[in-house]
């Protein structure tokens, strides 16, 4: 098996959760209610325990003395895979939550496929994220149905928020070349596949939510191959800040 | 479950989940498998959510536990098959239900509760079935918050996992 092109797939795979898990960490004390700020912060150690599993896993692959933390933390800006979605900024509760559900429209039926997967371990941290991320799920898409459908207030603000960051939708389907590898040796997902799938859930609950997804929107691409929109730097300004200050600290 | 040694079954038994002391981890169900080999015990445990911040300090307790017996032991953390709260076992579900936290429900029941149906987890502190869903997520990753509507208690709820 080609090493560096499994690593290469399991990046892709961990540094979506990663970004969008510190995203979600921005927020702890700082959720709009109490039980928010929870279910936030629970959502954001669920993303970061599954990427764990999968650069773990990437740290064997490629060998050497790296670990799941070099990994994680000492890398360029140029060197993540994560797509532009995840990397958005939290504007307001509704940016939040509409992002979330993007993302788990794509991630649930990622991982239903990715249960299948031919790669042992692949396959066992899907069988795990999954049940995990069927919460979050049910999470995001009650949050968009009852702000959609809610107050004139609301549901303007949820679709201010859907017009930003659709355009950022396409970029989870657009197949890079590990992604490509992946599925043609039957150890990662089809994108088109779940495209389908996504489409379907997407438009279901934006309907029942009153909301309108952007027609002819231009839509952005380029991060899944490095080349991310300016608020990534400063994530991991933050995000790499005491490995930068104190190479090779621990807790 | 596995079935153990009495000696090697009364350790693990002495080792609790820190966030849910009442629990041991044979309780819990997290303990897969014990080999022993040329005199060490290879011990494989399985987290229950990916994120569960308690695994690191799991395995050292074990080997801790091992070690005030004069034994040597190996943690191993798998990940397959996935951890269910099935696993959870009967003793188990009574010290959650003494604790506070009401024991999983079935996985039907469990969905609708968890969707705001009413009616569905009995409160721990007064046995009322009139209570209400306020959180899906709760203190830590595997418990929802619930208030009973009868006693007013607000109380946790261990998620069903399957």
């Amino acid at each position: 098996m080609d090493q560096k092109k499994l690593y290469d797939y399991l990046l892709l795979l961990g540094d979506n959760s990663m970004i969008l898990g510190q995203r979600l960490g921005e927020l702890c004390g700082h959720g709009p209610e109490l039980e928010t700020d929870i279910a936030l912060t629970n959502i954001s150690l669920d993303l970061f325990g599954q990427v764990r599993n999968y650069f773990q896993y990437a740290a064997e692959v490629i060998g050497g003395d790296k670990t799941e933390d070099d990994i994680a933390m000492l890398r360029y800006e140029n060197e993540y895979r994560n797509a532009l979605l995840v990397e958005q900024p939290n504007v307001n509760f509704a940016h939040v939550i509409c992002r979330q559900f993007i993302f788990d429209c794509y991630h649930l039926p990622l991982l239903k496929q990715l249960c299948e997967s031919k790669n042992e371990t692949i396959s066992a941290v899907a069988k795990k994220s999954v049940k995990e991320v069927e919460y979050h799920f049910d999470f995001s898409s009650t949050w968009v149905k009852r702000l959609g459908d809610g107050t004139e207030e609301s549901h303007n603000k949820m679709q201010d928020a859907l017009n930003e960051l659709w355009r950022y939708s396409d970029e989870l389907f657009r197949e890079t070349e590990s992604e490509k590898w992946a599925k043609e040796i039957g150890i990662g997902g089809d994108l088109e596949v779940l495209k389908k799938a996504f489409n379907e859930k997407t438009q279901a609950i934006f309907e029942e939510a009153t909301l309108e997804i952007p027609q002819n929107e231009v839509q952005q691409y380029g991060a899944k191959n490095g080349r991310h929109s300016e608020f990534m730097g400063y994530i991991l300004a933050d995000f790499q800040y005491m490995q930068r200050a104190y190479p090779n600290m621990q807790w | 479950m596995v079935t153990l040694d009495s000696h090697i079954d009364d350790i693990l038994n002495d080792v609790h989940d820190p966030e849910i002391p009442v629990l041991s981890i044979m309780d819990m169900g997290i303990v897969r498998e014990v080999n022993e080999k040329d005199g060490v015990y290879h011990i494989k445990i399985t987290p229950t959510y990916s994120g569960c911040p308690a695994m690191d300090t799991i395995s050292d307790d074990i080997i801790a536990a091992f070690k005030q017996e004069g034994l040597e032991a190996k943690v191993k953390l798998v990940l397959s098959p996935a951890w269910s709260t099935d696993w959870i076992t009967e003793k188990g579900r009574k010290a959650l239900e003494n604790y506070g936290i009401a024991a999983p429900l079935e996985a039907s029941a469990d969905k609708d509760a968890l969707r705001g149906e009413k009616n569905k987890v009995k409160c721990t502190n007064c046995g009322s079935k009139d209570t209400r869903l306020v959180s899906q997520f709760g203190s830590t990753a595997c418990k929802a918050l619930f208030q009973c509507n009868d006693c007013h208690e607000p109380f946790d709820y261990f998620k069903c996992l399957k």
